[in-house]
């Protein structure tokens, strides 16, 4: 019994979840992301790293369309989620965005309360038939994103009240109350303190077991720490991706190698 | 000349300033260390100085010596005349006024070229101590202040201390005259419901208005100054401009902050304010002669009897020119909603409606009541709309296809009107003061509502 989880699991770590061919991203006339190509692996944290301004936020960007949303911005190439193409006429972006979650860089809780930001997700996708299946969503979500012990008497108060990386776990769990499939977090810690980011870190390690995790982050140490593969972005390029024990110990890029021993910044 | 002189005290001013900056510029240099404050608050304190002393003198010398000039004048005149009246006596004094200053005066008699000599003189010395002691007490400050530069003066300190007293007096100024006015129209109040024996009922449930019928009898008829027609009309009106301005702005505003592209928007948003620009007379003619008939003739096809002058037509207008202060303000706050705010919305799968509807309109509530409060507040205010295209009658009705009247119109008709000032003014200050405190209760409602439901972002 023990053994066929195991094989599962060891299944479950090949799986592709999201692969992007050739994408190329333009804001106007500047050539944002060039040529980038790379396969994302379910039940995988992998991490985005790279100088600022190198696209990794516009590449994140890309595998839930939140790009159409800027006027300016166009997309070329494939990406595929579960073997079918996002950028697909007949996909909507509204569909995709609810299995493809994404918490930004700046906790954004709307200014509601705590119970309505958390609830905001599964009300608009009917995922509650009564009052007591929200409730129970909204708790799951909220252990999940480990704010439950703080907020589970304060339902009610705003959500902006909250101290900022509660409110950065509170965006994860608004995120992870419509159950999707895939987490983006754009350097989901920049805005928090040392003890905020490390419980942030653990939860993204615990997110694991369910999700297909994706993150931006400027830190190194943060991508050794929370990762399993880890991909370097570089003036718009991919540079190098691979397991991020490889690419922080035995880099195969020069710019990599520069750029994770501070040459590059 | 008086002008000139008060042109000249800021050029004095601005003088004394260089003069002492100059000097608190040398002092430091010769005293070798630093003063209490730069050289520029020693040039700013001189010139404040000079300003009030020497504004000071002008303002002061002319409003005492006018006043002094009429008295000893009147004086002269009532002792000449004992037989004839305050109103003559102004007579004389006009007329003598007028000559003295070169003007043609109505009649001339040896009494009045002798107090036209009297007024010559005395005003000419007026002038000219005026002069002196402005110029004078100019010059006495810049000395004074001069003398004052020292290391340790605190110069900086004393022209903040009395910047700081200049605000207050403007800001007493506002405040006292909001109050003044206020005053006046509770006094003219009081002074009207006297009239009517403080029957306070028949004033505000009395479906009469006529207040002016019963005047040449010498009163005030309690039955005819009942005030439901006409605020019946104004919330009619009020409410049919609102029911076009509210949908109509409201969505222009999200329209625009969330669905133009910029070069819509670019263009559209400066055409909607110049709307506002419109004079409210243009809007008032349109009403009347295109919107007015086009309902009567659509009415008559249709086979509804609609009057030439309706409380439609003008809610109609008002309500168009009203759109662009609610689209506009609205379109401000809705733009200022965090984008990050409808990201969050759309990356959990919200379509865009939902986002507008359930993050974006409920962060910009507060700022879309104030919104709405305005437009309503120029709708109980709009007078000219409503004299050209819904009449003066004040009817009784609740068909908006009638003619209606407004509290404002009343109380134009009431001041233009043919009835002597004295009386009219009871009457129509009542209705402003009635209508002062519906719209301040109408702000204090709305501003509650807000508080209730504000949702705070950041
Ligand atoms: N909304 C936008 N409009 C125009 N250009 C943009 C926009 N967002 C990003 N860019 C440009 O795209 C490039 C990559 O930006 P970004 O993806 O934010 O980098 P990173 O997240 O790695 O710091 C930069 O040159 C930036 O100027
Ligand atoms: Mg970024």
């Amino acid at each position: 019994m023990n053994d066929m989880r195991l094989i599962e699991r060891a299944v479950d770590m090949d799986d592709i979840k999201i692969s992007a061919r050739d994408v190329q991203v333009y804001y106007g006339d500047n050539h944002a992301i060039k040529d980038v190509g790379v396969d994302i692996e379910d039940k995988t944290v992998t991490a985005f790293i790279g100088p600022s301004g190198c696209g990794k936020s516009t590449f994140l960007r890309c595998l839930n369309r939140m790009n159409d949303t800027i006027d300016v911005c166009r997309v070329e190439g494939d990406i595929h989620l579960d073997g079918e193409d996002i950028n697909a006429r007949q996909v909507d972006p509204v569909q995709l965005r609810a299995k493809v979650g994404m918490v930004f860089q700046k906790p954004n809780p709307f200014p509601k309360s705590i119970y309505e930001n958390v609830a905001y997700g599964p009300k608009i996708h009917g995922m509650a038939a009564t009052k007591a299946e929200l409730d129970e969503i909204v708790e799951t979500a909220l252990r999940r994103a480990a704010l439950w012990d703080e907020a589970k008497d304060r339902l009610d108060t705003a959500g902006t009240g909250l101290s900022g990386g509660q409110q950065q776990r509170l965006c994860i769990a608004r995120a992870v109350a419509t159950q999707p499939e895939v987490l983006l977090m754009d350097e989901p810690c920049s805005a928090l303190d040392p003890i905020a980011t490390s419980q942030v870190e653990e939860l993204i390690d615990e997110l694991r077991a369910n999700y297909c995790v994706v993150i931006v982050t400027h830190s190194m140490q943060q991508a050794a720490r929370v990762s399993q593969k880890t991909a370097f972005f570089h003036l718009g390029n991919l540079v190098e991706y691979g397991e991020t024990g490889k690419i922080f110990t035995n880099p195969e890029d020069e710019r990599t190698e520069s750029y994770i021993t501070g040459r590059i910044g | 000349m008086l002008f000139a002189l008060f042109l000249l005290v800021p050029v004095a001013a601005a003088a004394a300033y260089v003069t002492a900056r100059q000097r608190a510029t040398a002092l430091s240099t010769a005293a070798g260390q630093r003063l209490h404050s730069r050289p520029q608050h020693h040039g700013l304190h001189s010139a404040l100085w000079v300003l009030i002393a020497g504004w000071g003198a002008l303002i002061v010398l002319t409003v005492v010596g006018e006043a002094l000039i009429q008295r000893v004048l009147m004086a002269r005149i009532s002792d000449a005349l004992p037989d004839e009246g305050p109103l003559q006596w102004n007579l004389v004094l006009s007329d003598a006024r007028s000559f003295a200053q070169g003007a043609v005066s109505s009649e001339m008699d040896p009494l009045r070229e002798r107090i036209a000599g009297a007024f010559s003189w005395m005003n000419g010395t007026r002038l000219w101590l005026t002069v002196l002691a402005t110029l004078g007490g100019a010059a006495a400050a810049a000395w004074w202040t001069y003398k004052g530069i020292t290391v340790e003066a605190r110069a900086r300190v004393q022209s903040e201390t009395i910047i700081r007293r200049g605000l207050a007096v403007m800001a007493t100024v506002a405040v006292l005259t909001t109050i003044g006015i206020v005053f006046s129209l509770i006094f003219e109040t009081v002074r009207f419901f006297n009239a009517i024996d403080w029957q306070l009922h028949k004033f505000l449930f009395g479906t009469t208005w006529s207040p002016l019928s019963g005047v040449f009898e010498g009163e005030m008829d309690a039955d005819k100054v009942g005030i439901v027609p006409l605020f019946a009309g104004t919330l009619m009106i009020t409410l049919i401009a609102m029911l076009v301005a509210v949908p109509v702005g409201l969505f222009a505003a999200i329209y625009l902050s969330d669905f133009a592209n910029h070069r819509v928007r670019a263009v559209v948003k400066p055409v909607m304010e110049l709307l506002a620009g419109i004079p409210t007379v243009v809007y008032g003619f349109f009403a009347a002669i295109t919107v007015a008939p086009l309902l009567r003739d659509t009415g008559e096809a249709i086979g509804i009897r609609v009057a030439s002058e309706s409380a439609l037509a003008a809610g109609l207008v008002m309500g168009i020119m009203i759109i662009p202060f609610i689209s506009s303000l609205s379109d401000d706050v809705i733009t200022s909603v965090p984008q990050s705010l409808r990201d969050g919305s759309l990356s959990l799968g919200a379509t865009k409606a939902e986002t507008i509807r359930k993050v974006v309109l409920p962060a910009a509530l507060p700022g879309i009541v104030s919104a709405i409060v305005l437009g309503v507040s120029k709708a109980i205010g709009e007078t000219m709309i409503v004299v050209m295209a819904a009449g003066q009658g004040p009817n009784l009705t609740g068909n908006p296809l009638e003619a209606m009247t407004t509290v404002t119109v009343q109380i134009v008709a009431l001041i233009t009107g043919d009835t002597e000032a004295e009386t009219a003014a009871g009457p129509a200050f009542t209705l402003g003061f009635t209508l002062f405190v519906m719209t301040l209760l109408m702000n204090m409602l709305a501003q509650r509502l807000v508080a209730r439901f504000r949702e705070a972002y950041d």
